[in-house]
């Protein structure tokens, strides 16, 4: 029997009056991993176009995957080489055991050791993700009938790319929990929440365990080992004392940088950027507006200057490689569904957000990264910005329509 | 009389509690739980000025001109808080510390004027000591519930007690932060209202607008 005709006498016992009827949401889950929806538009307008939310969704998917290679890549590094500082000796834990039974040792010039041991911090936390916001995502589609969606695989990548290495499993679990729930679902589920899920989820985990999601000691995961992050060094003594640390401009854009999992390299961000435009999945006012922002008012605060504040002097292209900012950039500005809805409104909100980085990074000094932050401040206004882009539009229109006649 | 006196004092409880259904008293609720002694101190606050000011507002319902009941409603009020202020502070001056100005704020807390003004000024006496008693325990339970999850998961401890060892003392429980600050109870009232809605049903509002779907097209 092909896997078609077993679907297809499947079905009737997951339709309305079947016996599983409730769990129809997993059947269609499963069924349309493998087939498209034969689901139609019934009604007009119909608009003939090859794109639906599944390719959509995971096109996205895709394009993180230089983000997820480097990922692993740089976290083996980072942590091979601080492992290389402080010694093997101090360490416990079951990953060393295996890489070292394996085979692989763990030097930081071996390039496997580097992406296996990435691996094994990354595949822990990516696939408790899925399993804890999946477990969510099922029920609430289970109960509230609607079907379990794509977007959720995004949101979970995302979510785990924006985690430090070092993450307890179960904080994981609560903060894609959160997110989801209270990000997405509260709101009627995907196409309807008006702040980023994987975000939402992220800025609990950083205001419930700030020790666990920020600091120096977090980011590369060995005991005993310390070390800030580009933007904490920058804070502390400016941008130009980063060299003293052995960080260049071209480590900091290739990635070879503390940071959290996915964020690190703007090359990796770039490239996945590139592939989100041509696929017009990405819409590029939203990251013209964005980089505007950012750049024109980190240079204002150039001009301005400050005695005591380095980071007024780091200019845009620094601000652009570390921290997060490329990653926010990229995948979470970009996200449709929270941003604005008009073309003018998609310039003013990715000017906001740009603005928003810059000013949390420079002038507030309680929180040294910004963009998860300054992006949902974007998605609240984008609501707000739309409605006076439509109604200066309505505006315009009817002045028009005065003068003619 | 519509409701029995029993009925005045249950229904605010659940069925038509003041925070969960009516959605008043909000603010206070956000700042003053985040520790139970304080949540508790706050709750005996509440029910005594709403009970004692319905009581004497109803007292003094037919002498009350229309045209200016809110002011002397607000003197009543006000008067009530002062003295709830006054003993706080002269019995429990760490915890009236904490408090702070939300003690003073009773004064505008929706549920008290709401009480006085729906139901106090219409009712007898007794009646509206037992409708502000009534509201002012609604409003306490579900304090005293917020302050429950946000004091034992936010410092794992309940009335100050330790409960869950948090690991910066050697035990066990990472203490979430975020319980700590305000917004945390803005989620815990919503998912609260969430869960009581999702028990009683009749809670549910009627929804302004409906999206369309493809069947009624």
């Amino acid at each position: 029997m092909s896997l078609r005709n077993y679907f297809h006498s499947l079905e009737p016992h997951f339709e309305k009056g079947g016996k599983y009827e409730k769990y129809y949401p997993l059947f269609e889950m499963v069924e349309t991993i493998f087939f498209t929806s034969n689901t139609v538009t019934k009604v007009a307008p119909h608009a003939r176009s090859f794109v639906d939310m599944k390719r959509v969704m995971t096109y996205v998917v895709i394009s993180t995957i230089p983000c997820i290679l480097w990922a692993l890549y740089n976290t083996g590094l980072q942590t091979n080489s601080a492992l290389a500082t402080v010694g093997v000796e101090s360490q416990l834990g079951w990953r060393i055991s295996l890489l070292q039974f394996i085979g692989v040792g763990i030097s930081p010039e071996n390039l496997v050791s580097n992406i296996i041991h990435g691996l094994l911090y990354f595949l822990p936390i990516y696939l408790t993700t899925l399993i804890a916001g999946g477990i969510c995502e099922v029920t609430f589609a289970t109960i509230r009938g609607h079907e379990v969606n794509e977007g959720f695989l995004v949101s979970s990548m995302l979510f785990a790319l924006t985690l430090p290495a070092s993450t307890p499993l179960w904080q994981v679990a609560l903060g894609i929990s959160f997110g989801v729930v209270v990000g997405k679902e509260v709101f009627g589920g995907t196409g309807k929440n008006f702040l980023n899920p994987a975000l939402t989820g992220r800025a609990f985990l950083y205001f419930a365990y700030p020790a666990y999601m920020s600091g120096d000691s977090i980011w590369t995961p060995v005991d005993g080992y310390s070390g800030a992050t580009s933007l904490g060094i920058a804070a502390a003594e400016g941008y130009e004392s980063l060299s003293n640390y052995g960080i260049t401009w071209a480590d900091a854009f290739l990635g070879t940088i503390q940071g959290s999992l996915g964020e690190t390299s703007t090359l990796a961000c770039a490239i996945g950027l590139v592939f989100l435009l041509l696929t017009k999945i990405a819409n590029y006012r939203m990251v013209v507006g964005c980089l505007l922002g950012m750049i024109i008012f980190s240079s204002f605060l150039n001009l301005v200057g400050s005695d005591t504040n380095p980071m007024f002097s780091m200019p845009w292209y620094w601000h652009l490689v570390i921290g997060s900012y490329a990653f926010g950039l990229v995948f979470m500005v970009t996200e449709p569904v929270s941003g604005s809805h008009t073309n003018l409104g998609r310039y003013i909100y990715g000017a906001l957000i740009g603005f928003m980085v810059v000013m949390i990074r420079v002038l507030n000094p309680a929180f040294p990264e910004g963009m998860m932050l300054a992006i949902l401040f974007g998605n609240i206004f984008a609501p707000l910005i739309d409605h006076f882009v439509v109604m200066a539009n309505i505006k315009r229109r009817t002045k028009l329509n005065v003068q003619t006649q | 009389m519509s409701q029995t006196r029993k009925q005045l004092l249950t229904d605010p409880l659940v069925d038509n509690n003041p925070i969960t259904l009516q959605v008043l008293g909000i603010c206070s609720a956000l700042a003053v739980t985040s520790s139970l002694n304080v949540a508790f101190v706050m709750s005996l606050a509440v029910i005594a000025v709403c009970g004692f000011s319905s009581l004497f507002i109803s007292f003094l319902r037919h002498y009350i001109p229309n045209s200016i009941r809110i002011i002397v409603q607000m003197v009543i009020i006000a008067s009530l808080v002062i003295l709830v202020d006054q003993i706080i502070k002269a019995y429990a001056y760490e915890i009236s510390k904490t408090l702070s100005v939300f003690v003073g704020l009773i004064i505008t807390n929706c549920i008290v004027m709401g009480r006085a003004e729906a139901f106090a000024m219409k009712n007898k006496p007794f009646e509206s000591f037992v409708d502000g008693v009534g509201n002012g325990l609604g409003y306490s339970l579900l304090l005293m519930s917020v302050g429950v999850i946000r004091e034992l998961f936010g410092s794992g401890s309940l009335f100050g007690v330790m409960i869950f060892e948090p690991v910066s003392n050697g035990g066990w429980y990472v203490p979430n932060g975020l319980l700590l600050l305000p917004p945390s109870a803005f989620f815990i009232i919503g998912f609260i209202i969430w869960g009581v809605r999702t028990w009683k049903k009749s809670q549910v509002e009627a929804r302004e607008y409906k999206i369309q779907t493809l069947e009624e097209h």
